[in-house]
């Protein structure tokens, strides 16, 4: 059959595709956040070059010093040069909050997926198993687990995963039972698809967009819980550097130097508002119903 | 000559998206005289549903009226202040609109709403407000009007929701009634029941009824007179007896022809009108038809066609009517 | 020669619980959307289903093609039982669904050269030249090649509709079951879908089953036609036998309904009243009575069965008695 109008036809296919990072550097929020964390990603990446001192050498001689050009930020009670110390600081501050929300997303993901699409009586299991977890308070828990395993990165990081695991299946979950019912994937099944070529080719891409927001919005959240765990004894052991560990040491020489619960609370501030920043222009920019077009 | 009730005149309106500047209305020319029922049709794309949206002064924000005017008895309601506008509507024009779950808000009864729309009649007691409420819900056909108002829309059956629209829209009295689209959204035997009710409420309206549609039945079972429009104007107006035997535009002997209901006979081939509408980012030099209609020749594409008045109540903006 | 589809009994139930107990099968309160559905269709028959909200006409396309489970009766597709998931399977490879919503289903993320090739991968099938077979398929449905690069949000409807047409066509299918194939576009275009349907079906010897409620359109295009109200088959046969004399006064309302668009035909009564009863409110002996302008006694307390004469179905305890084209009774009916 020929078809008439091809010259209109092609006038009526819109000239560019806008994709997120289009619309992500339109957001001047957006971009502040990224620009952020870009910041803190390439300190903590870096840290072992750019840090200019061994964050634990011990210089009691030179303790409390105000910030000079030998030591940009100051030094602690130790005599430990601040800058460097917040510098490794950030490594440990995105290399927990980072791996603990990725390796718990990632199992979310998969376990929400399964529920959403699976048969619903595995999904009625899973169920139970998330608001069971989520009903435990979670600083409790995490208390508990450390007491029993002993402080420490790894220990904080598995507490985090199993916290987060439930949050993260859930919203895959409801993501995912949002779609099952939805014209394509019932086409897809006309078409004869299997359920794990629909879950993997058809659903998973279509509901990873809130996931990626959502953790990019609780990497801040993990930082500051490890921190406060830091800062209560329970978090990362000494020497480590810990923005938590500083501002511990900071708030016990409060008088001595105030500085130091500064140095050590800004970097937390800013990450947090980076991550977050970012999060909601992520969001705005993975909306599809915000791309305003002039419909005729 | 009397002064119609609702007048536009030449209305020319161009929205600004991200392609350029769209004239989504070019030069539109209508009038609607009290007591009438005016249709007006066209398909996607035609700028019926700007004119509405002009009409009861909703345009979207990128949209710029760039001539032309609305006069309403005369008085020009176009370039008013958005105080007077708000006071315009529902008073002096009131919709109906496609979707009528959109037209309420989920979360107060009905009773509550209707009363809220006559809010511009101070005169009256809230007690007042309900039962007139009430009467305009049983001239609605609705069954249990008493029982209706302590309903929420949800609960509410669509044919049940329609007939309500209409019953919010006429306790205004408005002088202008549009309904866009009213019937698309129903099943065919509710679609016929709104049809009926519509046509019965003539007599409670004193202004006019504008009907917008797509659908060349519900303009042949209500209106008395149609305007036919395409790619931003108005190519055929005639009374709705002369549109459907003696339709003088080609588009709109097309679009007859195309209409399975038109077709007499059982044809296994449907008739289509080739091609698509022309952008209105660019709008043709010529008729706007010209590219998919079968009479065209090199005037038509290069010349834009003249308004040729075949009686004082039908013209089609045509070359060949002419001839 | 025996039909392609055969739908005998058709039940099918929606469960209502939701819960742990339910998920494990102990659902206690069903919906019931379908009984007692009986249609077949031939070999390179186009055939139309026609009904209003609630009467369950895209619940049937879905229990047709096992895209969801039915709680009563046999489907037979090409001699074969589909009573497992291997011939439901099977089933897959020789029909194809077209929904009513072109747009939305076509997988968000995939482009339509993509998605008019996964057919061919998910069945293991493996033309020669995958760029070829992709242009060929467009090309059928009359579609420029660059479309195959574009995603489905930035199709127009019409486009949608084409391209959900050509990957109905890609495995070469037995039957399409289109759901309202001209739902949302102009009358000056529905033409053009409905016309490359008639097309495929002569040139290809295709069978196809169209459910709309537009009986305007389904009655210049089909050959069989069934009207479906609350879930029951209320009447079938060849189309211009339906459309001459309907047999079932929910028929004869259904075409005295549609609007008219030549003014002199206006019609003067209302063919029906009321509303459609809610499913969940379904009213006892014949579902049709509340409304139906000759209804009985009899029709208040006993269900009718749908009886067949010659090529026709109906199902009214008064076919034979009512002249519906004159909105008249020809003789007397026992109570």
């Amino acid at each position: 059959m020929s078809f008439e109008g091809e010259a209109s036809l092609a006038e009526a296919l819109p000239p560019k595709r806008r994709t997120a990072w289009r619309a992500l550097r339109r957001d001047p929020m957006g971009m502040t956040g990224a620009v952020l964390v870009g910041t803190f990603v390439f300190l903590a990446l870096l840290a072992p070059w750019i840090a200019p001192y061994d964050p634990a050498k011990i210089d009691v001689l030179n303790k409390f010093q105000s910030p000079d050009w030998n030591h940009l930020l100051g030094t602690d009670h130790l005599g430990r040069d601040l800058l460097s110390r917040i510098i490794w600081g950030a490594r440990v501050a995105l290399g927990i909050a980072i791996t603990a929300t990725g390796v718990a997303g990632a199992i979310g993901l998969i376990l929400g997926l399964i529920a959403g699409f699976g048969p619903r009586w595995l999904d009625a299991i899973l169920v139970l198993l998330f608001d069971s977890f989520s009903s435990l308070p979670m600083i409790m828990f995490a208390l508990a687990i450390i007491t029993v395993l002993g402080p420490g990165t790894q220990t904080l990081i598995l507490v985090i995963v199993i916290i987060s695991i439930p949050g993260y299946a859930r919203l895959i979950r409801a993501q995912t039972l949002s779609l099952r019912m939805a014209d394509y994937i019932q086409a897809e099944r006309a078409i004869g698809a299997s359920s794990a070529r629909i879950i993997l080719r058809h659903l998973l891409p279509n509901v990873v967009g809130p996931l990626v927001i959502l953790l990019s919005m609780d990497i801040p959240v993990v930082i500051m819980l490890e921190a406060g765990l830091s800062y209560l004894g329970f978090g990362v052991k000494p020497p480590t550097p810990s923005w938590g560990n500083i501002l511990y040491d900071g708030y016990t020489s409060l008088r001595a130097a105030p500085n130091m619960v500064i140095v050590a609370g800004a970097p937390l501030v800013l990450c947090t508002i980076g991550f977050t920043f970012l999060g909601e222009g992520l969001r705005d920019a993975l909306d599809p119903k915000l791309k305003l077009r002039v419909r005729r | 000559m009397s002064v119609p009730l609702l007048a536009i005149r030449d209305l020319t309106v161009r929205y600004q998206s991200n392609d350029g500047a769209v004239e989504a209305l070019r030069g539109v020319s209508m009038r609607a005289e009290a007591g009438e029922v005016v249709g007006i049709v066209g398909e996607s794309g035609c700028g019926k549903s700007t004119l509405v949206a002009a009409l009861i002064a909703l345009l979207a924000a990128n949209a710029e009226i760039s001539a032309g005017t609305v006069e309403l008895q005369g008085r020009d309601i176009l370039r008013r202040t958005a105080a007077e506008k708000r006071a315009l509507r529902g008073a002096e024009i009131a919709m109906v609109f496609q979707d009528s779950m959109t037209a309420f808000s989920p979360v107060l009864t009905l009773g509550t709403q209707l009363v809220d729309f006559q809010h511009n009649l101070p005169n009256l007691t809230r007690q007042d407000k309900l039962a007139r409420a009430k009467t305009m819900l049983a001239k609605v056909g609705i069954a249990d009007p008493a029982l209706c108002l302590g309903r929420f829309p949800h609960q509410l059956s669509g044919g049940m929701r329609q007939r309500a629209a209409v019953a919010a829209a006429l306790l205004m009295s408005p002088q202008v009634l549009v309904a866009d689209e009213p019937t698309t959204a129903l099943d065919v035997t509710m679609e016929a029941q709104i049809l009926h009710l519509l046509r019965s409420l003539r007599a409670e309206i004193n202004g006019t009824i504008l009907i917008v549609t797509h659908h060349l039945g519900v303009i042949g079972e209500l209106c008395d007179r149609v305007y036919v429009m395409y790619a931003g104007e108005v190519v055929e107006e005639a009374t709705v007896d002369d549109l459907y035997h003696a339709p003088r535009h080609p588009y709109t002997r097309a679009l007859i022809d195309c209409d399975p209901a038109h077709l007499a006979t059982r044809t296994a081939v449907l008739p289509t009108i080739p091609g698509r509408p022309p952008s209105l980012v660019s709008p043709p030099k010529g008729c706007a038809f010209a590219p998919r209609c079968t009479l065209a020749d090199a005037q038509c594409h290069s010349i834009r066609p003249p308004r040729v008045h075949i009686s004082p109540s039908q013209a089609a903006l045509c070359h060949k009517v002419a001839l | 020669m025996s039909a392609l589809f055969e739908i005998d009994n058709m039940v099918v139930d929606l469960p209502l619980d939701r819960g742990l107990l339910a998920a494990f099968g102990a659902a206690r309160r069903r919906l019931n959307i379908l009984t007692g559905v009986s249609l077949s269709i031939g070999h390179g028959e186009m055939v139309g289903l026609v009904g209003e909200s609630g009467s369950g006409k895209t619940t049937l396309a879905l229990a047709m093609l096992g895209l969801t489970p039915i709680s009563g009766g046999r489907l037979v597709f090409d001699g074969q039982v589909l009573d497992s998931a291997r011939a439901f399977g099977a089933l897959r490879r020789s029909t194809a669904m077209m929904f009513q919503d072109p747009v939305a289903s076509l997988s968000p993320r995939m482009s339509v050269g993509a998605l008019l090739y996964e057919p061919f991968i998910i069945h293991g099938l493996k033309p020669a030249n995958r760029r070829d077979k992709i242009v060929a398929l467009l090309e059928q449905v009359g579609l420029p090649p660059e479309i195959a690069s574009r995603f489905p949000h930035e199709l127009s409807g019409g486009q949608a509709r084409r391209v959900c047409v050509a990957r109905a066509l890609a495995l070469e299918p037995k039957l399409v079951v289109a759901d309202e194939p001209t739902a949302g576009l102009d009358v000056s275009v529905q033409g053009e879908v409905l016309n490359l349907m008639t097309e495929l079906k002569t040139r290809l010897g295709l069978s196809l089953l169209i459910i709309s409620h537009n009986l305007a359109m389904v009655r210049h295009v089909t050959d069989r036609v069934a009207i479906l109200y609350l879930g029951r088959l209320v009447e079938s046969g060849p189309t211009a036998q339906v459309f001459a004399n309907p047999r079932h006064p929910y028929t004869a309302s259904l075409i005295a309904a549609e609007p008219q668009p030549d003014p002199r035909k206006r019609s003067q009564n209302l063919a029906v009243m009321g509303e459609i009863p809610s499913l969940f409110d379904r009213p006892q002996g014949c579902e049709f009575h509340t409304r139906c302008a000759f209804a009985q006694a009899k029709c208040r307390t006993t269900a009718p069965e749908l009886r067949k004469t010659g090529e026709r179905q109906v199902r009214c305890h008064f076919a034979e008695t009512l002249d519906l084209n004159n909105r008249r009774v020809t003789h007397g009916m026992e109570h």
